[in-house]
């Protein structure tokens, strides 16, 4: 009889705090917990009773990798409350600053969160010892989406602009242009990354699961959709509660999401790849397709699927800088009372904001569930169907590859108000 | 002289102040040829143990484990920073500290019993603190110029006034006096160059409050343009609540 078991304390190279502890006994786990220590804010909580054109401000917190994400989810899901139809140009720069924010964070996973695992270093900084034209090539595609993202939403961390029914103030299309210039630049540093991405050793892993996004007829879904999976499902995004529920798990002490009448599933850049393929940029579309990788369930390939999804984000940026000539608008509305649901896709995957609001405009409810929320109970199921194929390495390794798993998804971990729960049914 | 060694440290917090330390892209390799991330999970798998010279804490402190975690933090670093407003004064997670703490959990968990969270206060209510660096997120400047500061020896420029100074020196239009849009800037610490006003949005207060920072006089004012009590106190109770300050201008009127 063997009795082993997998510690991580402080999961590193991911955005807040959790631990993986795994017991193996004869070749079995008997223990799988992925224990997320980061303490709650109660988002959801304190913002019952604030005004709701404070909403976007407050829940940017949630999260400093995303905030954009969450701005922009939660304006649209009080715009559809208020019954506020946003301008063509607002839905435009909204789409601009969601896909500056793809390339800021994306090159942030590939190259700093990421790869270090996958070419043997602990972090990008000690890796740029013998792989500076890497390193440097991700801190000038990062710099480039954070100033896209500031041109845009006047700040990287929490933008200032972003605002129900607009945006307080609007970049010129000089400014566009000229950023539009380096963006035409940085598709060669997109090619690199997917080069870099497609020469690495990719375990061989697949798990059959169910992969969630939203999707559009005419576009890469990204601030709109219906909300479609590889098993079928099909829903407008109001009816999200009916099909995406949370339920607790013994033997893991966690409340999970979980489609209804099915189970754990999985959001973020490998779902929108899998489902939208066809909805890529022309030559995002065209690479994708020639690798022949694609559906995969290999959570692995996600790293490949980021690639891809920057490389598509800096021509989608290209085309709307194309088009766009912002103007300053007027926004006004009345204020009533109402409910409005959003789903937008984050960097990592499908964020979903709902708000009750009074006709004073106070808040009376709100229900935000993040991708990293989302994705919680499929790691899990991940870990357990990968954790056998790696008992036999050194306990050092093992505890990598483990790691890998989680680090896969860019697990962010500040942002998951909901995974908390994982902590609260231990005991 | 060996490189100073940074440790920096996650509280309750969105990740978003360690973030900027990233964002320096431009200049982030000479950075690092300066000081020694030599404490950062957020970056890095192999942390290396203290003592550090320089300790950047990120996040309101929440939960007792943090309290613990924080006085380790201070026993380790010789200089001790409070990074971003939660760290220097609750940040956006002081907003529950005016609401019961059971009922706001019960709006988001279910099972109460293992939620051991306290009043939501910035890290010098527990230790002592070498330096602030305020805003949503911590101004990256400032951050740089600080860290410029401790290499150098000398004492890094700290901005006592408001954020009008530099809303003027940005000849903006004043959102107040002639929009009536309610604006903290003649209240709020200046150093972020007056951004949300010259973005076309008023100052929500993020830097907390500036020196003789006159809350009450502004409270009033407020009152005068027509704001209900309870919008006022909302005003004062987001960034910065738990300051003596913004405490006063929330129950000025």
């Amino acid at each position: 009889m063997t009795e082993q078991a997998i510690r991580v304390d402080y999961i590193a190279r991911v955005e807040g705090e959790g631990a993986l502890k795994i017991k193996v006994k004869d070749n079995q786990i008997t223990e799988l917990q992925l224990r997320i220590f980061e303490p709650p804010r109660f988002f959801q909580g304190f913002l019952v009773g604030r005004k709701f054109d404070e909403v976007p401000g407050i829940v940017s917190r949630i999260c400093g990798i995303c905030p954009a994400s969450h701005q922009i989810t939660s304006i649209q899901a009080l715009e559809d409350a208020l019954g506020i139809e946003p301008s063509q140009q607002t839905k435009d720069l909204r789409l601009l600053l969601a896909l500056s924010q793809w390339i800021q964070s994306h090159t942030l996973h590939i190259y700093f969160l990421a790869l270090p695992d996958f070419l043997g270093y602990e972090s990008a900084i000690t890796m740029a010892k013998d792989h500076l034209t890497e390193v440097k090539r991700a801190l000038k595609l990062k710099r480039l989406g954070n100033d896209l993202t500031a041109l845009v939403g006047g700040r990287e961390v929490h933008p200032v602009t972003p605002t129900i029914g607009g945006f307080t103030s609007v970049p010129s299309r000089k400014e566009l242009q000229a950023i539009g210039e380096r963006l035409k630049e940085a598709r060669a540093d997109a090619l690199a990354t997917i080069d870099l991405v497609s020469s690495l050793n990719i375990p061989a892993f697949e798990r059959d699961c169910e992969h969630i996004a939203l999707s559009a007829d005419d576009t890469y879904a990204i601030n709109g959709g219906r909300l479609v999976s590889t098993k079928g499902l099909n829903i407008p995004v109001w009816q999200y509660r009916n099909h995406i529920k949370e339920r607790h798990i013994p033997h893991s002490n966690a409340l999970h999401s979980y489609v209804e009448g099915r189970g754990s599933f999985l959001v973020g850049p490998l779902a929108r790849v899998n489902l939208n393929m066809d909805k890529l940029s022309p030559e995002a579309r065209k690479i994708a397709e020639s690798t022949g990788i694609f559906p995969t369930f290999n959570p692995f390939y996600s790293i490949l699927a980021r690639a891809i999804e920057l490389l598509h984000s800096i021509d989608a940026c290209l085309e709307l800088i194309e088009r766009l000539d912002p103007q300053p608008e007027d926004i006004a509305y009345t204020v009533q009372a109402g409910q409005g649901f959003a789903i937008t896709e984050a960097p990592r995957g499908s964020l979903y904001h709902s708000y009750r609001i009074n006709d004073q405009g106070l808040i009376e409810e709100a229900d935000i569930v993040s991708p990293t929320a989302h994705n919680v109970a499929n790691m899990e199921e991940d870990l357990r169907a990968f954790v056998p194929s790696v008992l036999d390495l050194p306990l050092e390794e093992a505890t990598l590859k483990c790691e890998m798993v989680i680090r896969n998804y860019d697990p962010c971990i500040s942002c998951s108000v909901h995974f908390l729960r994982l902590e609260i049914e231990r005991e | 002289m060996n490189k100073p060694r940074i440790a920096v440290y996650k509280m309750s917090s969105c990740a978003g102040c360690q973030l900027e330390l990233l964002n320096l892209e431009p200049i982030l390799l000479d950075v690092l040829g300066a000081v020694d991330l030599s404490y950062f999970v957020m970056a890095r798998r192999d942390n290396e143990p203290g003592p550090y010279d320089i300790g950047l804490v990120e996040g309101a402190i929440t939960t007792g484990e943090e309290i613990e975690r924080l006085k380790k933090a201070r026993e380790e670093c010789r200089i001790l920073v409070a990074m971003g407003a939660c760290a220097c004064y609750g940040g956006l997670p002081s907003i529950k500290n005016w609401q019961p703490q059971r009922v706001v959990e019960s709006r988001v968990y279910e099972n109460l019993a293992a939620i051991h969270s306290t009043t939501a206060y910035g890290i010098d209510y527990y230790v002592p603190v070498d330096a602030y660096l305020k805003g949503c997120p911590v101004s990256r400047e400032e951050l740089l110029e600080f860290i410029k500061g401790v290499l150098l020896g000398i004492r890094p420029y700290l901005r006592p006034h408001s954020v009008c100074v530099e809303c003027k020196l940005h000849e903006n239009v004043c959102l107040f006096v002639t929009e009536g849009q309610v604006c903290l800037g003649p209240v709020t610490t200046a150093g972020c160059g007056a951004l949300c006003p010259s973005r076309g949005r008023p100052c929500e207060g993020c830097r907390g409050p500036a020196n003789d920072a006159n809350t009450v006089s502004l409270a009033q004012t407020m009152a005068e343009y027509g704001l209900h009590r309870s919008d006022i106190i909302r005003y004062f109770r987001k960034f910065a609540g738990m300051t003596p300050e913004f405490s006063k201008g929330a129950e000025a009127v």
